[in-house]
């Protein structure tokens, strides 16, 4: 393992109690000025409503689902998440800048190849995907944002998330330790 | 009285500006924090990393103390918030599936975000299954509708389900938060130490 000067700043991150501290005074915030939470899956559905709109709008039209999200005369990126996310894009942009951290690369367990954190990576977005649309939100819209107005249903998906987790990490083990 | 923009104290054309500055301040956070790692975020479920755990309940606890602080100085009507519904049985197999998800795919979707801003192309892989799994589901639409529409019990907060006081149970969750802190330094000192 290196041990030179940019190597090191690379993994300095800041104290997690700090960071949390911050995240939560911003979800305060965000309730303060919006009446809602912080999200991150709304954008993504956003914008595969709006992909599906322009490849097919018929297709997007008869579906129940797509049809939700579609309105007369308004695209589906004018949403409060889409602009919240490209804030998120921005901002990690900054940190990651101002840390050394910005280049294109696939981080893995040295155990395993690029290939397989690549299929892998892809599998779990395709999950992740689909139960944040059966559970209406993610980590952040559902779990976090939830807690913090003791919504019985965010409790619930942040238990069932973490629990599962758990439950089915040592089937992962090899791509992590 | 908060919410602002929903009372009109802030006009509503500043929400868009407004999200766009919140994003930047969430992504800046996450991404400081470690949550571009999908390594580092992965820790949390085999004992060599706790920065999940440690920032998400700091993050819950503050949050959950400030709202119920300045609804009770009347700063913020808490009656005026946004309570995410609880859909019993979406919320339990979301929950699940997303669970599966994290851990094999290393992310959640706010931290893949804070990873693809920093060019990881794990990460942009791992964007591309969330939008893939969101077609699956609107395309299967119709088989998932009982537990995506079923089970609905309305936007209810814990103090509706299970009948307690909300300002004690938010004083037991965080004696709940500082302990699991304390037990995961515990369990880190035990478990054989991963360089990433």
């Amino acid at each position: 393992m290196k041990k030179d000067l940019k190597q090191k700043s690379k993994h300095i991150y800041w104290n997690p109690y700090y960071g949390g501290f911050l995240l939560g005074i911003l979800i305060l915030f965000t309730f303060y000025l919006t009446g809602r939470g912080l999200g991150a899956s709304g954008a993504m559905k956003s914008s595969v409503v709006s992909i599906i709109e322009s490849v097919s709008p018929t297709h997007a039209e008869e579906s129940n689902y797509y049809s939700k999200f579609i309105t007369e005369d308004e695209s589906p990126m004018k949403n409060w998440l889409v602009f919240e996310t490209l804030g998120v894009l921005i901002g990690a942009f900054i940190s990651g800048g101002l840390s050394g951290r910005i280049g294109w690369r696939i981080q893995h367990s040295p155990k395993i190849t690029s290939k397989r954190r690549l299929v892998f990576a892809l599998g779990g977005g395709i999950l992740f995907g689909l139960g944040a649309q059966i559970a209406r939100g993610c980590t952040s819209g559902a779990a976090l944002s939830g807690m913090a107005v003791l919504s019985t249903g965010g409790f619930i998906t942040m238990l069932a998330i973490f629990g599962s987790a758990y439950a089915t990490a040592y089937f992962f083990r090899k791509n992590w330790i | 009285m908060g919410p602002l923009i929903p009372n009109g104290v802030i006009p509503i054309e500043w929400d868009n500006i407004i999200a766009i500055l919140i994003g930047i301040v969430f992504g800046f956070v996450l991404e400081a924090s470690g949550f571009s790692s999908s390594r580092k975020l992965a820790g949390v479920f085999y004992g060599y990393d706790f920065a999940v755990l440690k920032v998400f309940f700091t993050a819950a606890v503050v949050a959950v103390i400030g709202v119920y602080y300045m609804d009770y100085l009347g700063y913020l009507d808490i009656t005026q918030l946004y309570v995410h519904p609880l859909y019993l049985w979406g919320a339990i197999i979301g929950g699940i599936i997303m669970g599966v998800g994290f851990v094999a795919g290393g992310f959640c979707p706010g931290t893949s975000l804070c990873a693809v801003a920093i060019g990881k192309i794990d990460a942009i892989v791992y964007v591309g299954g969330i939008m893939v799994g969101i077609f699956i589901f609107s395309e299967l639409y119709p088989l998932f509708l009982p537990i995506y529409d079923g089970y609905f019990y309305g936007n209810v907060t814990l103090e509706d389900s299970l009948g307690i006081n909300p300002y004690w149970f938010v004083f037991i969750f965080s004696i709940i938060a500082i302990a699991a802190f304390v037990v995961s330094d515990m369990v880190r000192k035990k478990v054989k130490k991963i360089f990433y």
